[in-house]
């Protein structure tokens, strides 16, 4: 007989491997891609997935263990750490593209076409 | 309803899941504080001096748009994921210009972020004259954004009209 108990320890096992699994590619991507700017495509995606979903298994967590005022309060405040992170990771990385835009780092194969 | 007030409230509201206490004296002290920043920087937070109904329109309208963005970031890590453990790497990166009709500046912020965190694209510049300088790693991802229909759908989100 499986109890529930196990039923949301595997799914939450599941999300932590899946966000752990984008931050290893990440990385992989931050070594691997040859310039500056296809580095910051691989890590600005990855890091931004992989947290958010470590953090929501955290959250799937501390309610199946305690589910009471207190841990409520807590899942809304790593809720909010999400928010953050969303908002938060593409600025940052747009942040880096442009200082590197503007202090003169070329793109590896320049290539512009307009629409 | 006036802005500060709003202000007020959220501010509030944030202070009471910040501390997690809810006996007379913190929240007391919840409220003096909130008043004090609301006195000093009640301005910052919303641009019009009142708020009204269309804000309320945005904000749920903003609501809806996260699913699909979600699922967006998910494509958008999946791709990554085998751009980057495909043998040969399979990248061409280059450089795209794309010319937005957005106006307003929360939905260029809006549309400037999305943009990251979909498939292969990262916005690198916003000019004066509202292009946007993409950094694309592959052909397949830029013919993805000048469908345009991300940017359709945040200018629906914000009430704006864009014409082809």
């Amino acid at each position: 007989m499986i109890d529930f108990d196990f039923i949301i320890n595997i799914i939450v096992i599941i999300i932590v491997a899946i966000g752990l699994f984008f931050f290893f590619t990440a990385t992989i991507g931050l070594l691997r891609f040859p310039d500056f700017y296809c580095k910051l495509q691989a890590t600005g995606k990855g890091d931004t997935l992989g947290a958010v979903l470590i953090l929501f298994g955290i959250v799937i967590y501390i309610l199946k263990e305690d589910f009471s005022l207190s841990t409520i309060l807590v899942s809304i405040k790593i809720f909010f750490i999400i928010f953050f992170i969303f908002l938060a990771n593409p600025t940052a990385t747009h942040a880096l593209t442009k200082a590197g835009l503007d202090s003169g780092v070329i793109p590896l194969k320049k290539e512009v076409f307009k629409k | 309803m006036n802005r500060k007030v709003v202000t007020f409230l959220i501010l509030f509201g944030l202070w009471c899941i910040f501390s997690g206490m809810f006996d007379i004296f913190h929240l007391t002290l919840g409220i003096i504080s909130c008043l004090i920043i609301t006195l000093v920087s009640g301005d910052l937070m919303f641009n019009e001096e009142k708020i009204t109904k269309s804000h309320i329109v945005y904000g749920i309208r903003f609501i809806k748009y996260i699913p699909w963005l979600i699922y967006q970031i998910i494509l958008a890590n999946i791709h990554v994921a085998y751009l980057v453990l495909h043998p040969k790497m399979p990248i061409e990166p280059f450089v795209l210009e794309y010319k937005a009709k957005l106006k307003k500046d929360i939905s260029k912020v809006v549309f400037a972020n999305s943009i990251i965190l979909t498939p292969g694209t990262i916005t690198m510049d916003i000019t004066k004259d509202n292009v946007f300088v993409v950094h694309c790693i592959s052909r397949k991802v830029a013919e993805d954004l000048l469908t345009g229909e991300m940017e359709k759908r945040v200018a629906y989100i914000f009430g704006e009209t864009i014409k082809n």
